[in-house]
């Protein structure tokens, strides 16, 4: 079909722009690794599954690795284990943003939602300042990671209790319900601010989003909670179209919509809590990258959801690359805010983005 | 179709009607937007829910399409009640054209369209052969396949509605919903729609639409239901539901109810300001000037009688529609004597006698019978007036004062003749 295939064709497009930025983006550091040699080191690590055997209570999946080029090992070292993991997450975290951007900006149907809209980001925000300033105080021996996640979900789901009535959750309440949530909370982050003392730097850090010190179990969790809920939520990318309509229309063409728009709050929350809880709060990408995708591509979700996700990844590779660049590295989120709101205003001024 | 649908037969041979709505009830906050409304809806008609802004047509709608919880009441589709339906069963009984067109993403015309098949399609189908030739069929039938690639937002008001009763129509369902559909359309588009709407009817499709213009309503409808202050006023053929007695009722206005120009339609005309006068009087003249006259003061409520003029005369024909009592003898046969004696009756019992139009020497006596004289202004150009009066009048005043003018008569020296009933030559 050929509406199948251009989902299809963009997709993939966009998944090659991908792998090249990673492997591009794997070479630069103190270390410059030509490309090819990357992608060669890249090409060893790709292993398959060839046998399972049970050895005891464990389940043990042999895998054979399909290529064997000639890299050092110092160049296997740098890729695998320092650079990699670093720029899986940032492409993890782009993909979570700029999915969850999307399915804000539809559900709201206003091009001025992001994926904090509900809160996530600020209730991130206090999880991690608080444990960075008063680990005692965080229960449950949550991590960072842990606390700025379960921050998260907390304010989006107190977020949709204030703004739930008799069942039904209006996008007006629950925009309105979610400003002044983020207020409130970004009141207690600077309540937290103020008394924390030495850790205020590491606190500032956070705050500005970065993806300093990735590791691969990092990268495997994110990847999880990211990618379960995503299949989800393309499931739905039909019924987000019909949203698009209005809520009462929806209804009238057979979408539960009070329920659709719980599934999809919840799952887009947990999408942006997983970014968020690893990388701080990086501005813009869940805004600006979903609208550029939807000048390119057109408002259907079949195919926006993928390849916005898709070019958020990419997008966050790419800046947080130019991040860690220079000679002193500059939290992420700076990047993406100093690039996109100018990129942003010149399509605003070429009267590009007039609407969703 | 690769859905779960196709349930939604709109040739079912259910019996019953396709529509029941029995003692519905709505408020907001505090606000009771409509109570115990009634009604039902027979398979194969087009009913036409007319009323005063605020009357409750679009929450009535909502409520038959389940986007509206009522209060107390229940509506029946098809035999069974809405609320136990799910949104995709009642999407595949029930289509509605929304009554705004705003649609802020660049959707096509298709695609728009496409998302009628929602309710035929599960989560993980497709859009089958099934669907793609639905989304065809709808979008010739609506006339939008000329631009089905063009970005909705790139329409104007018209095509929009268009595109969106294709959508609806897309959604191939027995009942079909529609909020104004003639609302920002010239007249045109407004009975081409209409017009479509009828051939979906004849086609086996039940519809009912809210409308703004009584009398589109009235040429187009089966069936008409008044609704006014959240109520049903009215309701059946629409030459029974569009009189002056329940429009006056349901607007608060004074309207003149005639027939439609070929067919039997009600003609439905608002008057200017509702003037109360309770006042007898008769008018002599013929043409259109002496209709109007007629018209404008049965508008403020006084008795009028009319006469002599020739029969097929307009101000006969608006006198007959109108329930007055006429003096007529055959065109073209001249005034007799008994028709010139019962006239003059009419014209001294009545409070005044205004002249309008065109008065031979015939009626002259007719005239000069009255107790106070009225003429009014030549304010038309189709034809000579004025001195062509062989009377005097006593005062000559525009059509639109006309009603004023006999209000401020001074009040009759004798009550008794004045309540005399029409049509009685013995007040003589």
């Amino acid at each position: 079909m050929r509406f199948a295939g251009r989902t299809v064709g963009w997709s993939a497009g966009l998944t090659a722009v991908l792998c090249g930025v990673v492997t591009v983006s794997a070479g630069i550091g103190p270390v410059w690794i030509p490309p090819g040699a990357v992608a060669k080191v890249l090409l060893n690590a790709v292993a398959v599954p060839t046998g399972v055997s049970l050895s005891g209570p464990a389940l043990d999946v042999s895998t054979t690795r399909l290529f064997a080029y000639p890299v050092t090992d110092l160049q296997t070292q740098i890729v695998m284990q320092v650079r990699l993991p670093r720029i899986l997450l940032g492409a993890v975290v782009g993909f979570s943003l700029a999915a969850a951007g999307t399915i804000m900006q539809g559900i709201f149907r206003n091009p001025m939602a992001d994926p904090s809209i509900i809160g996530v980001s600020s209730g991130a925000a206090v999880g991690a300042v608080g444990y960075i300033v008063a680990p005692v105080a965080i229960p449950l021996g949550l991590g960072l990671r842990g606390a700025a996640f379960a921050g998260a979900v907390l304010a989006a789901f107190g977020v949709y209790l204030i703004a739930t009535r008799n069942g039904e959750t209006p996008v007006a309440t629950l925009l309105l319900a979610g400003v002044a949530v983020q207020t409130f909370l970004g009141a207690v982050v600077s309540f937290l601010l103020l008394h924390s003392g030495e850790s205020i730097r590491r606190a500032l850090f956070w705050l500005m989003g970065h993806l300093k010190g990735a590791s691969w179990p990092e990268v495997t969790t994110s990847v999880i909670l990211v990618a379960v809920p995503f299949v989800v939520l393309l499931a739905y990318a039909r019924d987000l179209n019909v949203m698009l309509l209005g809520e009462e229309d929806a209804q009238s063409l057979g979408i539960e919509v009070e329920r659709t728009k719980r599934v999809l709050l919840a799952l887009s929350s947990v999408v942006t809590a997983a970014g968020v809880a690893v990388a701080g709060i990086i501005g813009f990408v869940g805004l600006i990258v979903p609208h550029v995708m939807r000048l390119l591509v057109g408002p259907d979700h079949r195919i926006l959801l993928p390849t916005a996700a898709l070019a958020g990844a990419s997008f966050l590779v790419a800046t947080d690359t130019l991040a860690r660049s220079g000679s002193a590295e500059v939290p992420v989120g700076i990047v993406t805010a100093a690039l996109g709101a100018p990129f942003f205003l010149y399509l605003l001024r070429k009267r590009e983005v007039r609407e969703l | 179709m690769s859905g779960t649908g196709g349930d939604a037969d709109p040739t079912s041979d259910r019996r019953g009607p396709m529509l029941d709505v029995a003692d519905l009830s709505v408020t907001f906050g505090d606000q009771r937007v409509l109570s115990g409304v009634d009604f039902r809806v027979d398979r194969g008609t087009l009913v036409g829910l007319v009323g005063p802004n605020g009357a409750g047509k679009t929450t009535v709608l909502r409520t038959v399409k389940g986007t509206l919880e009522p209060d107390r009441g229940t509506v029946r589709v098809d035999g069974d009640p809405v609320s136990d339906r799910s949104a995709k069963e009642v999407g595949r009984l029930v289509a509605s054209t929304p009554q705004g067109t705003d649609l802020s993403f660049d959707f096509t015309v298709r695609q728009t369209v496409e998302m009628g098949r929602t309710p035929h399609l599960g989560r993980f189908d497709r859009m089958g052969e099934r669907d793609h030739s639905a989304v065809e069929t709808a979008m010739e039938r609506a006339s939008v396949d000329r631009f089905a690639d063009r970005p909705f937002t790139s329409l104007s008001g018209g095509e929009r509605q268009r595109v969106l009763l294709a959508r609806a129509l897309a959604q191939e369902t027995p009942l079909l919903l529609l909020d104004e559909p003639t609302a920002n359309l010239d007249v045109n588009h407004a009975v081409r729609t209409l017009e479509l709407v009828r051939s979906l009817v004849a086609d086996g499709k039940t519809a009912v639409a809210a409308i703004h213009d009584l009398n589109l309503a009235a040429r187009y409808c089966d069936e008409l239901v008044l609704l006014a202050d959240g109520a049903v006023r009215a309701a059946g053929r629409p030459s029974d539901v569009l009189t002056s007695d329940t429009l006056r009722d349901a607007f608060d206005a004074a309207t003149l109810v005639t027939t439609q120009p070929g067919t039997d339609a009600p003609l439905v005309t608002p008057l200017a300001e509702r003037e109360s006068v309770d006042r007898r009087v008769h008018v002599v003249g013929t043409g259109a000037p002496a209709a109007d006259a007629v018209a404008r003061l049965v508008g403020a409520d006084c008795r009028v009688s009319v006469g002599v003029v020739p029969a097929g005369d307009a101000a006969a024909e608006r006198a007959a529609d109108l329930g007055c009592e006429a003096v007529t003898v055959p065109a073209f046969t001249g005034i007799d004597d008994a028709a010139r004696e019962r006239a003059v009756a009419l014209a001294r019992a009545a409070d005044a006698v205004v002249v309008a139009g065109t008065v031979g020497d015939g009626n002259a006596s007719v005239v000069e019978a009255g107790r106070v004289r009225i003429g009014v202004e030549a304010d038309r150009s189709d034809g000579p007036r004025g001195d062509a009066h062989p009377v005097t009048v006593r005062d000559t005043v525009p059509l639109a004062a006309l009603p004023t003018a006999v209000a401020t008569l001074p009040p009759p020296a004798a009550e008794a003749d004045a309540a005399a009933p029409l049509g009685q030559s013995s007040t003589d």
